[in-house]
């Protein structure tokens, strides 16, 4: 099987690669780019540890084809912070405790973004379903959903 | 290290909420987690797994994947050795299975490739001829004579007879006169329960990256608790020193105890060592269902006495649990916690550790104190409802305080039961109205907490900024703790501190990151070492100064003269001392080691409402708030996620979370689809409740708080759940096609 060039932009930046047929999205970003902020938690889709948006849209980059990403938009989390300037997000996360061991964070922080970039002002309802597809094994959640609400916050008041 | 006499003073940094110093990394993705590292010329390994559950492996022949273009080596038990030390010798068993696989999912072969793709291929090139044999996964089955033998001669000799061979050790605990104290009571219940094995489900699989080279020496990364397990275990399995292995601990993507010990790490090195590269090793999810420790299933009796106005006068508890494939010790803290909560006259508790096809048991979280706490206390609550008592004031009749002589044998110093007890009382939950179909459940938690063997060493750095190095994986925010007590016993900023998690030949040995231990002893090792360094700064002034050592004391981050007849110097704060330690006699450093005992005890208390659909069965968690006693919270933040944290893996393994296993002995559910943890949208804020009792076995009182929070949601969960719809569910998890029969079944 021979490898196939791809051309996309990442967190806006021109990046081509050579991935296999059968390499995702997850495999060329970790293992060809160095981008491993993304994580592989299963591989299946379930928990959402590897959460990116490609031509905006939120995906579990374990499930799409790293050839599929020609001519596409990439976000990865290493995108997210504007320079040494972090994103409110990033910012409300570490303000409020609202990681432990931190393995999810930047599939949570992607997949957050996404909803904030969609609806700026979500219930806390609203922030729970769009998060259920991010599994978190180590905060319950709680302080997730309001370092989310603190940021939205703030984001709408900037 | 005892509390500190001036218990009362006055913290100027410990519980204030400062951002964590491993924030921007892992919020920026920059983070490195066992599975992101690599090195030039690396190799990718994969196991072979067993499909059988049971079986001899009769021959292994993998000259079809040593044929195909990439593949690098195999190996296979052959490659390694038989450790004479027999705990040794089942953690390689674990690791790479020896004449037989003793579960679905155990390793039989390992290769490593080129790629990760070609070592895939690889593996589906070699032959294993298999003879299956008859297995087992049920707790009660395993223990019936005739039953499949898992492993053969491993039984303890204080096990009695009428039991199969997979029954492995028997403990018992307990005081008093059992049958006097039964016939004390007004009623006696005596109820079955089960629960089914749950796993630790942390998001990062386990990972690492082995580089072995030819002169002896090796690197190894890898995610874990407890690096310096790792390298005694690796050094003893790969039959090298010590010294010669240096261990690094990634940052850890989770662990709850399931990363207490190795699968993975003997078999990267094995494959460097025969490769002569480094070798990448990365568990699938499906591997770290059916290859990694989940905890125990349990099967057990709790017969309670109590008298009709709340009294309880005799308690005993029969518990068996498996812990899969090798023996594990784990029913020891059922056994020990399972009363621990109660002030008991007569209580007793036998235990049975059992061994079934699947895999070894991994420490989870309070291992061993859950189930059998939720069949004490679902007891319990059956007993407040028959006699139409408030379930809060049964249990402060009941409760353990200081001086109560515990179940478990040794005499509780004091402990914040009451207090929890006293606050939940307090709580406006414990009041609030509920609805149709809506209860509300409560359950008491315990756990031990552990201190163990802890080094710390703390460099004064000549800007006056301070380095704290330690020895333990951070896993919910402990390197933000740590540099809290420097700071405070230094008396400056939190913010010239850094605490780093050294490398195995960076730091002396330390315990794993279990057992609740880490802010305590590593807590209690940071303090004394910013004692002792503060001791060395001292004398320095004393040196300038030109006065005795014992004339100067340190206050508010600068030494001073203790008096008027010290001398009249200004102070000397702890940057200028360090600006000419290279005039005064050098670097100035502080180190403590010590095997800390004194951890104290952590009791919580839980309060859970909940909706039980009356058509699906299914249970919503309505409201859920943590009471429990922190002796002193270091970082507020971080004891509310760790409360948090625990009541959601306690609430999943209540209402969903169960390792199912087929006919076939085989794992149905080996991933996050089928095996459904908590997410967002399951689960209600988690409010809670922080009581501060001081630990008297800690300077700054601190205790230890990881553990205890998964302790009570089981019962809170299912006392909940019989108080919504009438029906006492005796097994978890209690998914909703369970509880709809029952409650079908109610008639």
């Amino acid at each position: 099987m021979k490898n196939i060039p791809v051309s996309t932009t990442i967190n806006g930046d021109p990046i081509e690669f050579l991935c296999g047929p059968d390499e995702t999205l997850l495999e060329v970003l970790r293992n060809r780019l160095g981008l491993t902020g993304a994580k592989e938690g299963c591989g299946t889709g379930d928990c959402g540890a590897c959460s990116v948006t490609l031509n905006g849209r939120l995906v579990c980059s374990c499930l799409v084809l790293g050839a599929e990403a020609e001519g596409g938009e990439i976000s990865t989390v290493e995108g997210l912070a504007a320079g040494d300037a972090l994103h409110p997000l990033q910012q409300a996360f570490i303000d409020h405790a609202a990681l432990q061991c931190g393995v999810c964070t930047p599939g949570i922080l992607v997949a957050a973004k996404s909803l904030l970039d969609k609806n700026p002002n979500p219930t806390e309802t609203e922030i729970r379903y769009w998060l259920a597809g991010n599994l978190c094994r180590c905060t319950g959640y709680d302080k997730i959903i309001k370092a989310v609400q603190i940021a939205a916050e703030e984001m709408r008041s900037a | 290290m005892a509390l500190d006499s001036q218990a009362k003073k006055v913290f100027k940094q410990v519980g204030t909420r400062p951002r964590r110093p491993d924030g921007v990394d892992k919020v920026t993705g920059r983070a490195m987690y066992g599975a992101d590292a690599t090195a030039p010329g690396m190799l990718f390994a994969r196991v072979l797994r067993s499909p059988h559950a049971h079986a001899v492996i009769k021959s292994i022949d993998a000259s079809a994947a040593l044929a195909q273009k990439g593949v690098k080596a195999v190996v296979t038990s052959a490659d390694f050795g038989v450790p004479e030390d027999l705990f040794i010798r089942d953690v390689q068993d674990n690791c790479m299975a020896r004449g037989k696989v003793l579960y679905d999912g155990h390793a039989v072969a390992a290769v490593a490739a080129v790629s990760d793709a070609v070592a895939k291929q690889a593996l589906k090139l070699i032959k294993v001829d298999y003879q299956v044999l008859p297995h087992v996964t049920d707790v009660d089955e395993a223990m019936k004579p005739g039953a499949p033998v898992v492993q053969q001669g491993r039984t303890e000799e204080n096990v009695g007879p009428g039991f199969s061979e997979n029954v492995t050790t028997y403990c018992e605990f307990g005081h008093g006169d059992l049958v006097a104290g039964f016939a004390k009571a007004d009623r006696i219940l005596e109820r079955s329960f089960k629960t089914a094995a749950t796993h630790q489900g942390y998001i990062e699989p386990h990972a690492c990256l082995a580089s072995v080279t030819s002169d002896g020496k090796a690197d190894l990364w890898c995610c874990t608790q407890g690096q310096f397990h790792v390298r005694n275990v690796c050094a003893e399995i790969m039959g090298m020193e010590s010294s010669q292995l240096r261990v690094t601990a990634s940052e850890i993507g989770g662990g709850f105890g399931g990363k207490t010990t190795v699968f993975i790490e003997p078999v990267a090195l094995a494959l460097s060592r025969k490769t002569g590269r480094p070798v990448k090793m990365v568990m699938s999810r499906e591997e770290v269902f059916r290859a990694t420790g989940p905890t125990v299933s349990s099967s057990m009796d709790v017969k309670i006495g109590m008298t009709r106005d709340g009294r309880i006068t005799a308690a005993e508890a029969h518990l068996r649990y498996q812990g899969g494939a090798f023996p594990t010790g784990t029913v020891t803290m059922g056994g020990q916690s399972a009363f621990a909560a109660y002030d008991l006259e007569a209580v007793r508790t036998y235990g049975w550790n059992v061994m079934t096809n699947r895999p070894k048991e991994a420490a989870y979280r309070a291992p061993g104190a859950p189930m059998a706490i939720y069949a004490v206390e679902s007891v319990v609550d059956e007993f407040c409802q028959h006699f139409g008592l408030d379930p809060l004031d049964v249990r402060l009749m009941n409760a353990a305080k200081k001086g109560t002589r515990s179940s478990y044998g040794p005499t509780f110093d004091a402990i914040g039961l009451i207090a929890t007890l006293e606050a939940a009382k307090a709580h406006p939950h414990y009041t609030a109205p509920l609805g149709p179909n809506q209860g509300r459940g409560l359950s008491c938690g315990f756990w031990f907490n552990f201190g163990g063997n802890t080094c710390v060493t703390l460099n004064v750095n000549s800007d006056g900024t301070i380095g704290v190095t330690e020895g333990n994986p951070d896993i919910g925010g402990s390197r933000a703790s740590i540099s809290l007590m420097a700071a405070e016993e230094l008396g400056i900023p939190y913010d010239k501190v850094r605490t780093i998690v050294a490398d195995t030949n960076s730091i002396g040995y330390n315990d794993i990151t279990d057992g609740s231990r880490v802010t305590f002893s590593v807590g209690l090792a940071t303090i004394q070492s910013a004692r002792n360094a503060i001791k060395v700064m001292c004398a320095r002034a004393a040196k300038i100064w030109g006065i005795d050592e014992d004339a100067v004391i340190w206050e508010d981050g600068a030494a001073k003269p203790s008096g008027p007849n010290a001398g009249d110097f200004e102070p000397m704060t702890l940057a200028e001392i360090a600006a000419v330690s290279a005039e005064t006699g050098g670097p100035i450093a502080g180190h403590h080691e010590v095997n800390a005992d004194g951890a104290g005890v952590s009791f919580g208390v839980h309060l859970a409402d909940v909706e039980v659909d009356p058509e699906t069965g299914a249970t919503k968690v309505l409201r859920y708030t943590v009471f429990q006693d922190a002796g002193r919270a270091v970082h507020p933040d971080y004891v509310e996620g760790q409360m948090q944290g625990g009541a959601a893996q306690g609430i999943g393994w209540a209402l969903n979370e169960e390792y199912i296993y087929g006919k076939d002995g085989r794992l149905q559910n080996a991933g996050f689809l089928d095996y459904r943890v908590p997410v967002a949208s399951d689960l209600p804020n988690i409010d809670t409740v922080i009581l501060e009792i001081p630990n008297p076995g800690h300077p700054y009182g601190v205790r230890g708080v990881g553990e205890t929070p998964i302790v009570p949601p089981l019962a809170a969960l299912s006392n909940a759940v019989s108080r919504a719809v009438g029906v006492r569910m005796h097994e978890l998890p209690m998914s909703p096609p369970k509880l709809l029969k029952a409650m079908n079944g109610k008639g």
